[in-house]
C-alpha cells in the first residue's frame, strides 16, 4: 500500500533521514519505534508532504506520491495524527471535526464520519460544544485521532498517540487504535512507547539517528536482545 | 447646546468615523493573524479603492453601489496580486524583509498614483452621489445622510465578515491556518489559496472603506490613504492584533476618542492622540484589548 524507499531528507545542512527504506501492505498495522530524535517524525511529516525529500521515493498505492502536496496526500486517503495532537485550540470539538472532513463535499457523508468517530469517542460527543483548548491531553488525543478519521483515511498514521497520557489513557487510545484497524483502516504507527506499540502491531521498524536499524514481525523484534535492552525497558519486556 | 448633546453628536461623529477605520482594520488583522505581517500597503489599498470607486463614478457613470462593488473586486484582486508576487517569495525569509517590502509596495502604490495621468498630485472632487440631507435626531444632535450610509454599509459588511469567518468552510479554513498552518494542511486544506483568499477580503474591505471615506469627506487625493491606514493600524494594535472582533472595537473606540479630542478643542492634536493611544497601550497591555496572553501548551 505505502513504500517507502531510500527516504532522505535534509533540514537544512542536517542530514535527518538517511536512506530509509520501508514499506505497510493493506490491513496491517506496522509500527516504527525509535528514541527521541531519530527522525520518525520527520518520517511521517515527509510522507504527508510537509517536508521535502531530497531524494527516494514514496509509493502510495502504486503511485508516486513523493512530491504531492500535504492538501493533496490528505485527499487520496491518508491522514496523519500529528504529534503533540495539534488540535485547533479556540474551536469546539465538533468544529474540529467538521475540519477533519474539509475536503468532503458531501453533507451526508460528512453526518456519517461524524456519527462514527461520536461511536468510537462517546467523550468527545458529550464535550462537542466545549473549545478544544479546554480539553484535557486524553481528550485531545482523541480529538486529533477522530479528526484524522473524518476524512476516512485508508491509510491512518499516528505520531505518539501515547505521549503525556496515564498508562489507564494510554491503554484506551490503543484499544481505539486496534477498533479502527478493524474497522478496515490501515495503521503506520509512531510510538516512542515500544512495549505498547508492539502490543498491537504486526511488523515494526526500529529507526536509529535517521536509519533504520532493523525490522521484522514482532515476535523477531521482541525476540530480539538489542531491543529488549535499548527499548523495552529489560524486565517489562515479559509483560 | 449643553453637555449631553455634545456628548451625543460627538459619538454618532466618531462611530461614524470609527466604522471605516474598523473596516481597514480588519484587513490589517485578518493578515497578521494569517501570515504574521503588518501589510503596511494597506492605506494604499484604501487610496486604490477610493480612486476606483471615483473613476468608476465619473468616468464610467455607475451608480454609488456598482462602483463601491467594482473598487471591492478590483482591490481583492489587487490583494492576491499583491500577495502572490511580492510577499510569497518571502514566506520563509526573515520577517523584517516582509515589511520593508510592504513599505516599500506602499510607496510604489502611491508614486504610481502620483505619476498617473488620471489621478496626480492635487485631490479631486468626489462627486456627491446622493442628495444630501440632516437629520435631527434631538435638539442640536444630527446626523447627515452620507454618515448614516457609511454607518450602515461598514455594519452590514462587518456582519458579512462575521458570517464568513464562522459559517463558510473557507472562514473556518481560515481559522485553521491562522492557528496551525501545519495542522491546517493535514485537514487537507490548501494554505496558499487560504492565505490569497484572506488578502482578497481585507483588501476588498479596504476599498469599501476608501469609496465610504471618499464620499463622506468629499475628495480622493493619492495620499489619502497613508493617515487613515496608520490609523487602522493603531485601532487594529489596540483591540489585539490577529483578533477580529478586537479590530471592529479598536476601530471604533479610536473614532470616538478622535471625535472627543476634537470637540474638546483639540483638534490640531487629533493625530497625535490616535499614536498616543497606541504607545500607551503598548506600555499597558501589548497584546491589546481583546488580546491574551499566548500560553504554548506542549
Amino acid at each position: 500500500m505505502l513504500k517507502v524507499e531510500n527516504l532522505q531528507v535534509y533540514y537544512d545542512a542536517i542530514h535527518a533521514i538517511k536512506g530509509v527504506s520501508l514499506d505497510v501492505s493493506q490491513g496491517e498495522i506496522v509500527t516504527l519505534i525509535g528514541a527521541n530524535g531519530a527522525g520518525k517524525t520527520t518520517i511521517l511529516r515527509t510522507i504527508s508532504g510537509l517536508e521535502k525529500a531530497r531524494e527516494g521515493k514514496i509509493e502510495y498505492l502504486g503511485k508516486d506520491i513523493t512530491s504531492l502536496q500535504a492538501h493533496d496526500v490528505v485527499k487520496i486517503g491518508i491522514s496523519q495524527v500529528p504529534e503533540g495532537r495539534r488540535v485547533f485550540t479556540n474551536m469546539s470539538v465538533t468544529e474540529n471535526l467538521e475540519l477533519g472532513a474539509y475536503l468532503s463535499k458531501d453533507r451526508k457523508a460528512k453526518a456519517d464520519s461524524l456519527k462514527r468517530v461520536f461511536e468510537h469517542f462517546p467523550r468527545l460527543y458529550e464535550r462537542r460544544t466545549q473549545i478544544a483548548g479546554t480539553l484535557s491531553g486524553g481528550e485531545q488525543q482523541m480529538l486529533a485521532m477522530g479528526r484524522a478519521l473524518m476524512s476516512k483515511p485508508k491509510l491512518m498514521m499516528l505520531d505518539e498517540p501515547s505521549m503525556g497520557l496515564a498508562p489507564i489513557l494510554v491503554r484506551q487510545i490503543f484499544s481505539i487504535i486496534k477498533e479502527i484497524h478493524k474497522e478496515g483502516t490501515t495503521i503506520l504507527l509512531i510510538e516512542q512507547n515500544a512495549n505498547m506499540a508492539l502490543s498491537i502491531a504486526h511488523r515494526g521498524y526500529v529507526l536509529e539517528t535517521g536509519k533504520i536499524v532493523m525490522q521484522g514481525s514482532v515476535q523477531e523484534l521482541l525476540a530480539s536482545e538489542e531491543i529488549k535492552n535499548a527499548y523495552l525497558g529489560g524486565e517489562a519486556a515479559h509483560s | 447646546m449643553t453637555i449631553t448633546q455634545q456628548i451625543l453628536q460627538q459619538l454618532i461623529n466618531g462611530i461614524s468615523l470609527g466604522s471605516v477605520y474598523a473596516l481597514m482594520a480588519l484587513g490589517y488583522t485578518m493578515v497578521y493573524g494569517i501570515i504574521k505581517l503588518i501589510n503596511f500597503a494597506h492605506g494604499e489599498v484604501f487610496m486604490i479603492g477610493a480612486f476606483v470607486g471615483f473613476f468608476s463614478i465619473t468616468k464610467l457613470d455607475m451608480g454609488f453601489f456598482p462602483a463601491m462593488f467594482t473598487a471591492m473586486i478590483f482591490c481583492a484582486i489587487l490583494g492576491v496580486l499583491m500577495e502572490r508576487l511580492a510577499y510569497k517569495p518571502l514566506r520563509n525569509a526573515h520577517r523584517v524583509a516582509a515589511l520593508m517590502t510592504a513599505v516599500g509596495l506602499s510607496m510604489l502604490f502611491q508614486n504610481l498614483a502620483l505619476a498617473h495621468s488620471w489621478i496626480g498630485a492635487s485631490a479631486k472632487g468626489f462627486p456627491q452621489v446622493f442628495p444630501l440631507r440632516k437629520f435631527e435626531l434631538m435638539e442640536n444632535v444630527t446626523i447627515s445622510s452620507d454618515r448614516i450610509l457609511m454607518l450602515v454599509i461598514a455594519i452590514f459588511l462587518m456582519i458579512a465578515l462575521q458570517f464568513i469567518v464562522h459559517k463558510t468552510l473557507m472562514g473556518k479554513a481560515m481559522r485553521a491556518v491562522s492557528l496551525d498552518k501545519d495542522a491546517a494542511r493535514l485537514m487537507g486544506i490548501n494554505v496558499d489559496k487560504t492565505i490569497s483568499f484572506t488578502f482578497a477580503l481585507g483588501s476588498s474591505l479596504a476599498a469599501a472603506a476608501g469609496v465610504l471615506f471618499a464620499l463622506n469627506y468629499g475628495i480622493v487625493v493619492y495620499q489619502m490613504g497613508l493617515l487613515p491606514g496608520l490609523k487602522a493600524f493603531v485601532a487594529a494594535v489596540l483591540g489585539g492584533i490577529g483578533i477580529i472582533p478586537g479590530a471592529m472595537v479598536g476601530g471604533l473606540l479610536l473614532g470616538v476618542t478622535e471625535s472627543a479630542v476634537s470637540a474638546a478643542g483639540g483638534s490640531m492634536f487629533r493625530d497625535a492622540v490616535a499614536f498616543a493611544a497606541l504607545i500607551i497601550m503598548l506600555l499597558v497591555k501589548p497584546t491589546g484589548l481583546f488580546g491574551k496572553n499566548v500560553r504554548e501548551k506542549v
